[in-house]
């Protein structure tokens, strides 16, 4: 291994990240940080640091092929980081608030976001697996970070054992792939595949236990079970964060594995991957209309979500993955203000989290009711807001790949899904209520303006975000 | 760019959006704020009206093409873009909408008096979806604007409506969204297939016979909600009923004329020969509505409800003449659509007047009326009798064009569709007596005042609007006439033409890229001219 194949400088942003975590960490406990707020800053800064040194980086493989960056990783990365910064912004007050705020919070968000951009930037099964893990054990640590709450354990303890048994299902399914083409390189893989004789049915096994390990990851059905009890139990920033970046970083994987190395598969997976996405859509749907506790509805909204972002793989072409990253980016937003609302319900110096606590919002809180509102409806997939160009997209790439049953359910479950979403906005508006809700942390604020922002206008920035969701789709697609 | 060398479409359509950043940074106290919102509202709407009368005044009524035209790239690579254009279909919806919307925030003057604010700007936020769709030259921004009209009016009528306001709103919500999203499948087919979303180039593109098949039921499940048409009409009522009085105004007035509207812009000249093969539907359907929803209309014992199953029974009315696919048939669909926009806008505020000062809307409270409230009586007249289609109205003209235009289809069809003229004036006539005439019993009528200036300058407009209609209509029809031509002639041509795309499959059955029909498409446009 000679240096120009180390390219180790490729990597620039992930180790620096990593160094800072560690040093944020070294650095919470030397000072005996309790409240936490200087670590997340300095952990806002470690991640607009990698941020910044992304731009400076070029592209190509490093590490003798394992790890590679081209404008995919790069676009998903963005979107990553962006997931974590608003995730520690929302944790901040919230954390002091419930008792709960220590530095190793921001320092478990930065080592599960250099999970997540290793995740995306894997060239190599071996890869994968390393960066799969970092993110999802800090996770599992996050999700139970409320020690004394039992619903905080009970959380934490689920997402680790239903992780531990979906890790499980990819460490099979990777063995298997392994067995059969002889080698753990994508690219390698690609090319033993090319010819669809090696399409033996045990390197199909592996292929779908990889599918089911990271559907586990995206929380599609019928994969999804950890998620309402994990968004209800853990931590509401968490909760958040979980949402977000995680979801990209796995649907990125996803994408990535299913039309780079797998893609000449497509017809083997393809019908897997449709049911996937119907099932979730589906559930996503039906599931929350029952909902009471906001939570959970989150929960439900997101699995039906990831139905929709689902179609746009099912399509496997350049516009399918174009759609889906689309998707997630006006999805890690919406997403993000949406949690910034249900942070701010603070009631007597208690979070609530009902939906029924929700009444009256219009009248008691103007503006965080409209936010609110903004922020369903585009969920709802109502133009202009910005949930309508994600659908709009993932739906054209259906369309052109003559899905058209993928299509029908699609839009009928999105009008389902309306609802519910619907429902939110008649609560805070046409129900009477009780008194407001405490006043809310700038934090808070400005994370739901920013985000409402991003929403509300995004008709005005498309051309660029779908620009650069093109460029990183033919990256993927060559 | 355009005759007038500004935008004016888009000058039109956002500055109702500027009026309602305005509003909300006013700060103060209540009563303050509210009086400014008020205020702001009804200046800025008179603006926009203001603005949009240059559009008749610049208007060429002799071409058929789209007229003020606009356009900014978008999402380029695409085939989107921002684009904006008027044409005879569009142009006098524009006016429509921009009169409509000041004497909506009049008429809520006083009767609105909680959250004034969110009021005044849900009202300009409706405005400027409402004009932004009959601008919009492409479909991805005509679906943006057609959808987005959903956010206001579903507010309007939660927040400010009546008892079981919230049933109706959501109701009103799901059933026009789920139309909706079908024709965006058909808004993603067509884009496929032609490369663009630039309506000028998809009124060109000849589709294939099955996929029109396909596209214009994707439609109907959109425009015939809207409209309504029987049997997707009941949100209507449960709408109207509920919805505060400037929301039922706007509803019928211009909401209504949305999926009318797209029928004349999409299904009519983009898919011919499927408008030709689905008429006999769209004919059954609408004679349908128009007996069954009069004869509900008899039954009414709620004055909103009887006007909203009227409302239905007359845009069965303007179906028939659409697709009756001749010139007669579609002026008069127009004429009736304008028309119907400012009578039963008129109506409902005449309901409105009543309930402000009595808070009901039951037939059976009133009675009499004509003693106390000579003017008030006077007005209601006239649009009833507007509404029946008396000559020297304007709903006169619309209907006898539609008679014509269907008997030139067939002679049942006119005779079917007619009846609720006969039907119409049976249940106007029978309100108006109710409500009206007899002797004043009710003692809680007996100080029941006038119309008040205020009013009074509410139905001023659409007064004179009404008889102008009526007693010149040319100074209206000719402003579509020459589209109107346009339109049947390329339908006609389109179905003499043999049908050379009829053996495609449908598009979208194999993996391409956008835009690669779309040469193909647009070369054989010579289908459709």
């Amino acid at each position: 291994m000679n240096g120009t194949l180390m390219n180790w400088t490729l990597a620039l942003p992930e180790i620096a990240l990593s160094l800072s975590g560690m040093a944020i960490l070294l650095f919470g406990v030397l000072r005996k940080e309790e409240r936490g707020f200087l670590a997340s800053m300095l952990a806002i800064g470690a991640l607009l640091l990698a941020g910044v040194l992304m731009t400076a980086t070029g592209a190509g493989h490093a590490y003798d092929g394992q790890f590679v960056v081209d404008p995919f990783s790069v676009a998903l990365k963005l979107l990553i980081l962006a997931g974590a910064i608003l995730g520690v912004a929302l944790s901040v007050d919230y954390n002091r608030a419930e008792g709960i705020g220590r530095f190793e919070f921001p320092v478990l968000i930065v080592m599960a976001t250099v999970g997540m951009m290793v995740m995306v930037s894997a060239a190599n099964l071996m890869t994968l697996y390393l960066g799969l893990e970092l993110q999802s054990l800090s996770i599992y640590v996050l999700a139970a970070f409320a020690r004394d709450n039992l619903r905080s354990a009970e959380a934490g303890l689920k997402y680790f054992v239903l992780g531990a048994l979906a890790s499980g299902l990819l460490l099979y399914g990777m063995t298997l792939v392994y067995g059969f083409t002889g080698t753990m390189d994508f690219v390698g893989i690609a090319t033993g595949l090319a010819d669809p004789a090696q399409a033996s049915a045990g390197l199909i096994v592996g292929v779908v236990f990889i599918l089911a390990g990271l559907a586990f990851k995206v929380s599609a059905v019928p994969f999804h079970m950890w998620t309402p009890d994990v968004y209800e139990g853990a931590p509401t920033p968490v909760t958040a964060f979980l949402s977000t970046a995680p979801k990209v970083a796995a649907m990125g994987l996803l994408l990535r594995l299913m039309v780079g190395p797998f893609g000449h598969l497509l017809a083997q997976w393809q019908g897997l991957v449709v049911l996937i996405s119907i099932a979730s859509m589906l559930l996503g749907a039906l599931g929350a209309i029952g909902q009471r506790n906001i939570k959970r509805l989150m929960a439900y909204s997101s699995i039906g979500h990831m139905g929709y972002a689902l179609i746009g793989l099912a399509a496997g072409t350049v516009t399918g993955v174009r759609g889906v990253l689309v998707y997630l980016a006006v999805y890690i937003f919406m997403s993000a203000g949406a949690f910034a609302v249900i942070l701010a319900m603070r009631r007597g110096g208690r979070a609530v989290e009902g939906i029924a606590d929700l009444a009256g919002l219009g009248r008691s809180d103007p503006a965080l009711a409209m936010l609110m509102s903004v922020f369903m409806f585009s969920m709802a997939g109502i133009p202009p807001l910005s949930g309508f160009f994600g659908k709009l997209y993932v739906f054209l790439a259906a369309v052109q790949s003559g899905m058209w049953t993928l299509a029908i359910i699609g839009v009928l479950t999105s009008v389902v899904g309306a609802f519910y979403y619907v429902r939110i906005i008649k609560v805070m508006y046409f129900d009477a209520g009780e008194t407001g809700f405490a006043a809310r942390p700038a934090t808070l604020s400005i994370v739901a303006a920013g985000s409402g922002l991003v929403t509300l206008l995004f008709a005005l920035f498309a051309a660029p975000v779908i620009a650069v969701a093109e460029a990183a789709a033919r990256a993927l697609l060559g | 760019m355009n005759q007038v060398g500004f935008p004016l479409l888009s000058l039109i359509t956002f500055l109702p959006l500027l009026g309602g950043a305005v509003i909300m940074s006013v700060r103060g106290d209540e009563a303050t704020v509210a009086q400014n919102a008020r205020w702001t509202a009804l200046w800025t709407s008179l603006i926009v009206l203001g603005l949009s009368l240059i559009l008749w005044w610049r208007f060429d009524p002799a071409l058929a093409g789209f007229q003020f035209a606009e356009s900014l790239p978008w999402l380029p690579e695409f085939g989107v873009g921002y684009r904006m254009g008027v044409d005879g279909i569009s142009v006098l919806f524009v006016l429509l909408s921009t009169l409509l919307t000041p004497v909506c925030i009049l008429a809520s003057w006083e009767a609105i008096t909680t959250r004034v604010r969110e009021f005044m700007l849900a009202f300009l936020v409706l405005e400027t979806m409402m004009v932004g769709m009959f601008c919009a030259l492409d479909f991805v921004v005509f679906y943006m604007f057609f959808e987005g009209v959903l956010i206001p009016m579903y507010l309007i009528i939660g927040v400010w409506g009546g008892p079981r306001r919230v049933y109706a709103a959501i109701k009103f919500f799901l059933y026009t969204l789920a139309g909706s999203v079908l024709m965006l499948l058909a808004l993603l087919a067509m884009w496929h297939f032609a490369g663009t979303t630039d309506m000028t180039v998809l009124l060109r593109t000849a589709f294939p016979q099955t996929m029109q098949y396909w596209l214009f039921l994707a439609f109907l499940a959109s425009f015939a909600v809207k409209v309504p048409m029987w049997p997707v009409h009941t949100w209507l009522p449960d709408a109207h009923v509920e919805a505060p009085t400037a929301g039922s105004v706007i509803l019928a007035g211009v909401l209504l004329k949305m999926g009318a509207y797209g029928f004349l812009r999409f299904s009519v000249p983009m898919l011919p020969q499927a408008s030709a093969y689905f008429a006999p539907l769209m004919f059954t359907l609408s004679v349908v509505a128009v007996i069954y929803t009069s004869l509900v209309a008899l039954a009414q014992t709620d004055m909103k409800k009887l006007i909203a199953y009227s409302s239905v029974a007359h845009m069965g009315v303007v179906t028939v003449g659409i697709f009756s696919l001749n010139i007669q048939g579609v002026s008069g669909a127009l004429f009736q659509m304008l028309s119907h926009g400012v009578v039963s806008g008129a109506l409902f505020l005449c309901v409105g007047v009543i309930y402000d000062r009595m808070h009901t809307r039951e037939i059976a409270r009133y009675g009499g009326l004509s003693d106390r409230m000579p003017a008030y009586a006077l007005t209601f007249m006239l649009f009833m009798m507007a509404s029946v289609g008396l000559p020297g109205t304007s709903g006169f003209v619309g209907e006898i064009l539609v008679a014509i235009g269907a008997l030139r289809v067939n002679f049942w069809l006119a005779l079917l569709s007619s009846t609720g003229m006969i039907l119409g004036a049976a249940y106007m006539l029978y309100l108006y007596r109710r409500v009206l005439f007899g002797r004043l019993t009710k003692p809680d009528l007996r100080g029941i005042l006038d119309l008040s200036p205020r009013e009074a300058l509410v139905f001023a407009p659409l007064v004179v609007v009404t008889l102008w209609m009526g007693v010149y209509p040319s100074s209206f029809s000719h402003f579509f006439d020459a589209s109107v031509a346009a339109l049947v002639r390329n339908q006609q041509a389109a179905m003499a033409a043999p049908a050379r795309h009829a053996l495609l499959t449908m598009a979208g059955e194999e993996v391409v890229g956008p835009g690669s029909r779309a040469v193909s498409a647009v070369g054989s446009s010579g289908d459709a001219r």
